[in-house]
């Protein structure tokens, strides 16, 4: 059971960092009409930049200074490169940002080199934020931090499950994010217009709102969000050029699987697909074991088994892209999508 | 002009025999027939064999791209999967189990490639645009991270290997030597080519380029506008199989890689850079490609960053890529105005090299500095010996770069400014033309 | 004795809301073959929204709407399109980088039954090059067949629209105000063209310039708030007193003392 409401906590810790990235992209997509492939990229830069600024100010320093740059940076793009490109259509839009990721990719592996870098928390963030303890005898516990030792090394029939500092630090950073982004679209002016442009972006062209600065501070600040998605998932997880990657492609499908254009959507499918790569990572039973349940035998040699044979916790990789795949056949605008792309 | 006598049966049309069409078709198949004569080294023969796989994947690729406008992050997905099912033919003809020639192994990975489109295509092109893209980048990473889950078909971290020199020589070949193998791929390559060049000409083709102009309006035309983008993105499949299907056999080897995303983006990358806009563009984009990946990669290491620079310069100043500026300046050649700009190109060029040479030595230092600082700080560049440490080489390096820079621009403005007097001349000539 | 023939086009009782907006309350008309009618109303009537919803742009709320007896509401642009209704778009929607030439032969190819065909040449297909000829005479695009469509002007894109709803040889025609920013002598130039080109098909045109409507249309059909609310010919169109009050009131009363 404990183990289970890591894993659950792990998921949604997942899927909110997902919910980081994808809102910064969703708003740059609802605006400006460009899906940024360098999305993650800036994800990487705000992860780089934060160690860098950390060892120099501090992680605090470092939390606010980071996205500050990344975004500075990413307006600097937009108004050298993108806004060139932006009358030549949606395709060289797609095509830059998708240079752009390389060009990032490789000043990167230049500057900081190729292996992971060797990031530490700050002191406050670093071990548990607590431990689920799970007795035979005395049922569920918490424990806030580690638990002490006696509690659990080599106590029979207790076992303990701890929760990252970093993770709840994650948590709590996605959350602060996802109610000032709730405050800024339902109570001030600039989040009416922005509102309006999910749904009715050639409208709000019309209106007059679609001025040049207003493209560069939109994509300045989506990239400012991912900047600050980097810093917080550099401590958490690991620093190297390859993050950019990994998590690249799963902000599309999320995406894609929440609809494009809504933030909403943005939120359910982050959470969905956070879970989704996170639980079946504890479930070690294949199709072999499912049909084994039904009597039904499947051995090396049949047809089916290198097939049947992978279990949950190995295809938790793909599960995404099935899940893609799946909403593409059965509901193509997504679970939440508005506009007809 | 066409006259047609009322029965339709007694018409006269003048069709003036194509010349031009056989000659440039002749010169490719001769291109084709005489390179590795031209060039002997067996590291050359690799390098064109290459080639010619590359400019099949690419031509597909451009199907989809620069005819049909839809831009795919995933097409290794079906040059990969044609590979891996050729290999898998290749070996089960080596093992005495199934009866076909060598030489027919890549319509295996074209019939994969075909079969894997049709699938994966249907869920595909329900949408376009940027949706689509994203969703062959989402198939692309399902297929690669199944590769890896599958080692009974993919072969696992090792990959799968095969032996080419199997079954019954054909008159004598038995492809081990490279050249054969080498003129199997420049007959396919021509085959493909002039299959791909076809399809432009056809109801289909025609119908693709219409989608990529305006999908709304073919539906009020009769057709379904994602039937006709399934359909080409099934053609474009197969000879993705195809090419992949070579490839197993030029290499006898296929690891997961093939399906994997920085080959999907080497496509979409050359293809660009060699211009989606004319037909002949992916072909200097996958001689471009397989030069880069070969000798470039050799020669610097921070090859793949200029040639993300290259292609966001490209994506903002010459759209249309390579080709198109050939053509551009076909074009103006035509009307005779090549002669005024060609003193303004050389001094573009040069300034240009300045710049690069200045950038280049300093991104050059700094990777120095990164991966061999082992070695020591000194380092050759372009024949000169430079300190990665040292002041003097950075002062260098800096003025050199800035120096070109502010030469390019002054350069730049000037041709910018010839070039628009030309444009103009040649918009008068071609009024004064028409009035005719 | 033959029965009477179904009605080419027939709306019955058309409903169409966007959100909470309704915008076409309950059209019903009924238009028999060869007939040439005018679509006419205030702005925001519903009018190229009732288009969309007969080409099946968009799919109407409730209601039926029959091409010469069958139901095609529900259906996609294409089926209608092959069932033998074609139209025309306000802003001109064609194919941009293809040659005047290339935009008017996708749109005879599926008619002439070639479908998907990827293993036949076009230069091949003569009675496709004949009819995309004939087409290019009839709006007189002949001389700019290798123009790119982005490079014509307003009025040759406005005609190449026309001709490529035309050029499919469907048997009704919708034209979505084709006369839309044209100058008077050109607009007169265009009815003439479309009075050529539309012979004995069923037409109905959106149009905001009386002239135009009074030059092509047999009836008029006025369409008020999402309704129909006169469906006759011009002269008793202008008398009807609720169309006066709605819509034309006195600009009416002079074109009818002009003719």
């Amino acid at each position: 059971m404990d183990q289970l409401l890591i894993n659950v906590l792990n998921g949604v810790s997942a899927g909110l960092l997902l919910f980081m990235l994808s809102s910064g992209l969703t708003l740059i997509f609802s605006m400006m009409g460009v899906l940024n492939f360098a999305h993650a990229s800036f994800y990487m830069l705000g992860a780089y930049f934060g160690y860098a600024l950390a060892s120099v100010f501090g992680f605090w320093a470092a939390l606010v200074l980071a996205p500050v740059v990344v975004g500075l940076l990413g307006a600097l793009f937009e108004r050298t490169a993108l806004r060139r490109v932006h009358k030549f259509g949606h395709v060289p839009e797609l095509l830059i940002t998708f240079g752009l990721s390389y060009v990032i990719l490789e000043l990167v592996k230049l500057v900081w080199g190729l292996s992971s870098l060797a990031v530490s928390p700050p002191p406050a963030l670093q071990g548990a934020a607590f431990t689920i303890i799970q007795s035979a005898s005395e049922g569920l516990g918490l424990a806030w931090g580690n638990a002490p030792a006696e509690r659990c090394a080599g106590v029979a029939g207790v076992r303990c499950s701890t929760f990252p500092a970093t993770r709840m630090f994650m948590m709590g950073v996605a959350l602060v994010m996802l109610v000032a982004l709730w405050l800024l679209l339902t109570r001030t002016r600039v989040g009416l217009v922005i509102r309006a442009a999910l749904t009715h972006p050639s409208m709000v062209e019309a209106l007059g709102h679609n001025v040049p600065r207003v493209f560069m501070l939109v994509f300045g600040s989506g990239c400012a969000l991912a900047g600050l998605a980097g810093v917080v998932g550099g401590v958490t997880f690991v620093t190297e050029p390859s993050m950019a990657a990994i998590v690249g492609s799963i902000i599309f499908v999320v995406v894609v699987v929440g609809g494009m254009g809504s933030l909403a959507g943005a939120f359910v499918g982050s959470l969905l697909i956070g879970l989704l790569q996170t639980l079946p990572l504890t479930v070690d039973k294949s199709l072999v074991h499912a049909a084994a349940t039904l009597g039904w035998r499947i051995v090396p040699g049949d047809f089916a088994y290198p097939l049947a044979k992978i279990t949950l916790a190995q295809a938790a990789p793909i599960l995404p892209y099935l899940l893609l795949v799946l909403i593409l056949i059965l509901r193509p605008r997504g679970l939440l999508g508005t506009r007809e792309d | 002009m066409a006259r047609s006598a009322s029965s339709g049966s007694t018409d006269y049309h003048f069709k003036p025999y194509n010349v031009g069409r056989w000659v440039v078709w002749g010169l490719f198949a001769l291109a084709l027939l005489l390179a590795p004569l031209l060039w002997t080294s067996s590291f050359a023969h690799t390098m064109l064999s290459q080639m010619g796989i590359a400019i099949i994947v690419c031509l597909s690729y451009n199907i989809l791209l620069g005819q049909g406008g839809m831009l795919s992050f995933g097409h290794a997905v079906y040059s990969g999967l044609g590979s891996f099912l050729a290999i898998h033919t290749l070996n089960l003809i080596s093992a005495g189990k199934l009866a076909l020639p060598v030489s027919l192994v890549p319509l295996a990975g074209g019939l994969a490639g075909l079969f894997f489109a049709a699938a994966l295509g249907y869920v595909s092109t329900k949408k376009a645009g940027t949706t689509f893209a994203m969703i062959t980048l989402g198939i692309g990473e399902l297929v690669w991270s199944m590769s890896l889950m599958l080692p009974e078909f993919f072969g696992g971290e090792g990959g799968v290997t095969g032996n080419r020199v199997s079954g019954k020589p054909v008159l004598g070949v038995s492809f081990g030597p490279q050249i054969q193998v080498y003129y199997l791929i420049a007959a396919y390559c021509f085959v493909s080519t002039a299959a791909m060049f076809a399809l432009t000409r056809t109801p289909l083709g025609r119908l693709l380029n219409a989608v990529r102009d305006n999908p709304e309006r073919v539906e009020f035309i009769g057709y379904s506008t994602q039937q006709v983008r399934f359909l080409s993105f099934m053609i474009a499949g197969f000879f993705a199989g195809i090419s992949g299907g070579l490839a197993a056999l030029n290499f006898e080897i296929v690891t997961a890689e093939v399906v994997g995303a920085a080959r999907s983006g080497a496509y979409l990358l050359f293809v660009f850079l060699g211009g989606a806009t004319f037909f002949f563009g992916p072909i200097i984009g996958a001689v471009l490609m397989v030069i880069a990946l070969v000798l470039l990669s050799e020669l610097t290491q921070a090859w793949l960053l200029y040639l993300g620079l290259v292609f966001l310069f490209m994506v903002m100043y010459a759209p249309g890529g390579i080709s198109s500026l050939i053509m551009m300046n076909l074009r103006l050649a035509a009307f005779g105005k090549l002669r005024a700009l060609w003193t303004s190109y050389l001094a573009l060029a040069g300034t240009a090299f300045v710049v690069l040479v200045g950038a280049g030595a300093m991104i050059e230092m700094v990777y120095h500095l990164q991966l061999h600082a082992a070695l020591g700080t000194e380092m050759r560049f372009m024949g000169a010996t430079l300190d990665a440490d040292a002041f003097d080489s950075w002062f260098g390096a800096v003025f050199v770069l800035v120096t070109g820079l502010a030469l390019f621009e002054l350069t730049r403005r000037e041709f910018l400014r010839q070039w628009g007097t030309v444009q103009e001349e040649i918009e008068k000539e071609v009024k004064r033309r028409e009035a005719l | 004795m033959a029965p009477a023939a179904a009605p080419a086009l027939e709306l019955r009782d058309v409903t169409k809301t966007f959100g909470k907006t309704e915008i076409i309350r309950g059209a019903s008309l009924a238009v028999q073959p060869g007939e040439r009618i005018a679509i006419i109303g205030p702005n925001g009537a519903g009018k190229s929204t009732l288009f969309n919803l007969i080409s099946g742009r968009f799919g109407a709320t409730s209601g039926r709407i029959l091409l010469n007896g069958r139901r095609i509401d529900g259906m996609k642009p294409f089926e209608i399109n092959r069932l033998g209704l074609a139209r025309s778009f306000q802003v001109s929607n064609l194919f941009t980088r293809l040659s005047v030439f290339e935009n008017i032969r996708c749109a005879v190819l599926w008619h002439l039954g070639y479908r998907y065909a990827f293993w036949r040449f076009l230069a091949d297909l003569r009675d496709a090059n004949e009819r995309t000829d004939e087409v290019l005479a009839m709006i007189k695009l002949d001389k700019r067949r290798d123009v790119l469509a982005m490079n014509l002007t307003y009025a040759e894109q406005r005609a190449l629209e026309i001709g490529i709803t035309i050029a499919g040889g469907s048997s009704v025609i919708l034209l979505d105000e084709p006369t839309a920013g044209m100058s008077q002598s050109e607009t007169r130039r265009f009815v003439e063209l479309i009075r050529e080109v539309t012979a004995g098909k069923t037409l109905l045109t959106v149009e905001h310039d009386m002239g135009v409507v009074f030059g092509l249309a047999d009836k008029i059909a006025v369409l008020v708030y999402g309704q129909v609310i006169a469906f006759d010919t011009p002269d008793a169109v202008r008398a009807n007193p609720e169309v006066q009050e709605a819509y034309l009131g006195s600009a009416l009363a002079e074109e009818g003392a002009g003719h």
